[in-house]
């Protein structure tokens, strides 16, 4: 029984929930480096730091430490949409963190939601859509693509979501959202190359004052989806999201290991020559300790634009 | 592999399920917070639609009762009736079309090309007196009728450019046709809001970095998510909107007292959500059972008289209407949507169920205490969550967090940690006229994310809390 997101009590992260047969696991091993595995009797993983028979996980909380026989070790931890997001396989471009939650917060989405979405794509939005709606609503997403449309079913089936996604084999830039939608949706999120096209459909299906997202890369597409939805939309809104991330480094003498990915951190030349080393390394004084931040070298530069929209209410 | 097809009354009954009937969640009720926005952001008013309650635009003070029963989205204007000014629905407003569709005539067209050389500015532009204006309003002149007398009787009107000529008449409007759109207060707008208006009050939270905060600590159904909230319930509430009726929301606090979380009551939760909203104080929820830790105890300004019930709402908060009851910590009447008494949030925990998260560890853990001492939060504090369970920490400044993240990793508690900075830029996108806006917001705080881990060599076990 996986836990992506918790569909009743039983299935929340707890001291008292253990790994069991058939659970996904995501397999830290360090910081950029995890991995899905469905635990299963008899099952190994082999990497870089040995062999980790699966049987040993089975038993123990998420969260565990565990050991491979030569004596390497990786964290066992619950799968999250995050994690999901950064362990799935990329069938297309994805949607990180700064955008997924931008977009779950804009649109407005709380448990018992109806959300349309379109493209699946390789469904990290989608699994973190999920989470939004659960457990009493739904997300119908809709992708052209069989095959891709076919991987993301599998996907959310292994990870426990089927009773809160259905997906879709549809062209929804030449076809529209399906009729059964109408005036039942409370959100509608549009990935496509050319979503004005989907806008008059998606305004059909929304409920008034409801919200629309549209996510493009390129200012052109952006700017024909703000004309087309002006007739029917308000308060249009675009933005761009992004993060940057800082890293952290220790400012002493003493050399010390950073466990995570066994890298020293190393001292800074010029402070060899006044040092003297501490006879116990935790007992590091203020004086001759402290850590440094600056933001990381690379970053990404773009992702989309984020147009947000509302339902214009009609005075009838 | 089935596809699960929910049926119309099934997404009805989903919806009620949460607690928030289809009806409600898009409809304005009696008793209900409302966020009014009036001439498109230029004001933000949060208020409740009690009996009494009341907006002023201008000089003329309008009774808020025409607004029950209409949906969030409404525009309103302020007409002129037999019994004084009041707010009466108006169609949406078309002015911000009409831009876009001039500009597509117009093209490129060179004969048309105008440019404000020969206007000078001197105030002796319009013929119109303030005198006139008020005389043509004693007649009953709607306010667009007014604008249109304007325009008319301006002598530099016909020589602006178009785009011109529309800010013109936009400000005029705003003047004389002041607008009123009622929103549904929800995390984005009440947010937003305070970062727009009071930032300070809720620690200069971005929308954006809000919105991490939420996905990182993987905030969810059935969460039991442990909060540290001194941004007044900003994250208490966004926290509870998102978890919906399941799980549990603790906001806890060092000292005796606990923070003001007033904030929460704008955003309409449901009683079934409100109930989940519980107050425990960390000397409760540590294992020690000991005095609460030395290093994190409460700053001055938490002491407060008396007791948190009958705590003062902050009377400085101009977001909020005189003779708003909105922050009225005595609810009269009954829920309008379950006839029940409504539920406060932010009640006692009781003692079942904190042994249950003693037990089981909190699933989530978010910190937003700007003024605090980080460090010795997040050893108080990660410690009760469960292990693989996702922390986020919201901070101002970046060096404590990177001590903090220094610290966690020495003492091998927590893996996968990031120090985020979010960063967020809006554009305004019309024709012939993308751009970037010329102002922006430049800092939206740091966040510290991580996950807890079991640091325990032996491979884990399961441990038994209920000693």
């Amino acid at each position: 029984m996986t836990m992506m997101v918790a569909v009743d009590d039983a299935q929340k992260l707890s001291f008292k929930r253990p790994i069991a047969d058939g659970d996904t696991v995501i397999v830290y091993e360090r910081h950029d480096c995890m991995r899905a595995v469905t635990v299963s009797p008899g099952s190994e993983l082999q990497n870089r730091f040995g062999v980790f028979k699966h049987s040993d996980w089975v038993g123990k909380p998420f969260g565990s430490k565990v050991f491979s026989s030569k004596g390497g070790f990786v964290f066992l931890l619950a799968p999250t949409p995050q994690l999901w997001t950064l362990v799935l396989s990329h069938r297309t471009q994805i949607l990180y963190l700064p955008d997924i939650s931008f977009v779950v917060s804009y649109l407005e989405i709380v448990p018992g939601c109806v959300v349309l979405e379109s493209g699946t794509g390789s469904g990290s939005l989608s699994t973190s859509l999920a989470r939004a709606v659960a457990p009493s609503g739904h997300l119908f997403t809709f992708d052209f693509h069989e095959q891709r449309a076919s991987s993301a079913r599998a996907d959310f089936q292994r990870n426990g979501l089927t009773s809160l996604i259905t997906v879709t084999v549809r062209d929804i830039q030449g076809e529209g959202f399906p009729k059964e939608h109408e005036g039942s949706v409370d959100a509608v999120f549009l990935d496509l190359p050319q979503p004005w096209l989907a806008i008059p459909s998606a305004s059909r299906c929304l409920k008034p004052d409801a919200v629309l997202c549209s996510f493009s890369p390129c200012i052109e597409q952006v700017q024909r989806t703000c004309e087309t939805l002006r007739s029917s939309f308000t308060d249009i809104r675009t933005f761009e999201v992004l993060v940057r991330s800082y890293e952290i480094k220790e400012h002493c003498f003493a050399k010390s290991v950073s466990e995570e990915d066994g890298s020293p951190v190393g001292p800074p030349p010029q402070k060899r020559k006044q040092s003297t080393l501490p006879a116990n390394k935790s007992e590091k004084t203020e004086s001759n300790f402290s850590v440094m931040a600056k933001p990381c070298n690379t970053a990404r530069g773009h992702t989309g634009y984020l147009t947000f929209a509302r339902l214009t209410v009609l005075s009838n | 592999m089935e596809e699960e097809k929910l049926t119309g009354s099934e997404e009805t009954s989903a919806a009620k399920a949460n607690g928030l009937s289809e009806v409600n969640r898009g409809v304005a009720w009696d008793g209900c917070s409302v966020l009014l926005d009036i001439n498109d952001g230029d004001r933000l008013v949060f208020s409740r639609l009690s009996p009494s309650a009341s907006i002023k635009i201008g000089n003329k003070k309008c009774s808020l009762r025409p607004l029950v029963g209409c949906p969030f989205g409404s525009l309103f204007t302020v007409e002129t009736g037999p019994s004084g000014p009041h707010l009466s629905r108006s169609a949406p407003s078309s002015t911000g079309n009409c831009v876009e569709e001039i500009s597509k005539d117009e093209g490129q067209s060179v004969n048309e090309i105008r440019d404000n050389r020969s206007l000078i500015d001197n105030n002796t532009a319009q013929s119109l007196s303030s005198e006139d204006i008020e005389a043509m309003r004693s007649e009953g002149a709607t306010g667009d009728e007014i604008v249109k007398a304007l325009i008319a009787n301006s002598s530099t009107f016909e020589k602006k450019t178009v785009f011109s000529q529309e800010k013109y008449k936009l400000k005029k409007q705003k003047k004389y046709a002041p607008k009123v759109l009622l929103r549904r207060p929800s995390m984005r707008s009440i947010c937003e809001t305070y970062f727009k208006k009071h930032p300070q009050r809720t620690g200069f939270m971005r929308v954006d970095t809000l919105s991490m905060l939420l996905s990182m600590a993987n905030v969810g159904p059935y969460s039991d998510a442990l909060v540290l909230d001194k941004l007044g319930g900003l994250v208490v509430g966004s926290v509870a909107e998102r978890v919906g009726g399941t799980g549990y929301i603790c906001s806890t606090y060092f000292g005796t007292v606990p923070y003001q979380i007033d904030i929460v009551r704008m955003f309409n939760l449901s009683s079934d959500v409100c109930a989940r909203i519980l107050q425990a104080p960390f000397s409760d929820l540590s294992p020690l059972q000991n005095a609460p830790s030395e290093c994190a105890m409460s700053d001055p300004s938490d002491v407060r008289p008396g007791s948190p019930e009958t705590a003062q709402p902050d009377p400085s908060n101009e977001l909020l209407q005189d003779g708003d009851s909105l922050l009225d910590s005595r609810d009269n009447g009954d829920d309008t949507l379950t006839g029940q008494k409504p539920v406060k949030p932010g009640r006692k925990a009781p003692p079942e169920i904190v042994k249950s998260w003693k037990d089981n560890g909190f699933t989530s853990l978010i910190i937003a205490a700007p003024e605090m001492d980080v460090e010795s939060l997040i050893m108080d504090l990660l410690p009760l969550l469960a292990y693989s369970a996702p922390f986020a920490i919201y901070h101002q400044y970046l060096q404590p967090l990177a001590t903090c993240m220094h610290k966690l990793q020495a003492s091998k508690m927590a893996i996968g940690m990031q120090i985020s900075e979010p960063w967020l830029r809006e554009y305004q996108v019309l024709p012939w006229r993308t751009h970037p806006h010329m102002q922006m917001n430049a800092f939206g705080g740091y966040i510290l994310s991580g996950i807890r881990i079991s640091n325990s060599n032996t491979g884990g076990v399961i441990e038994d809390k209920a000693a």
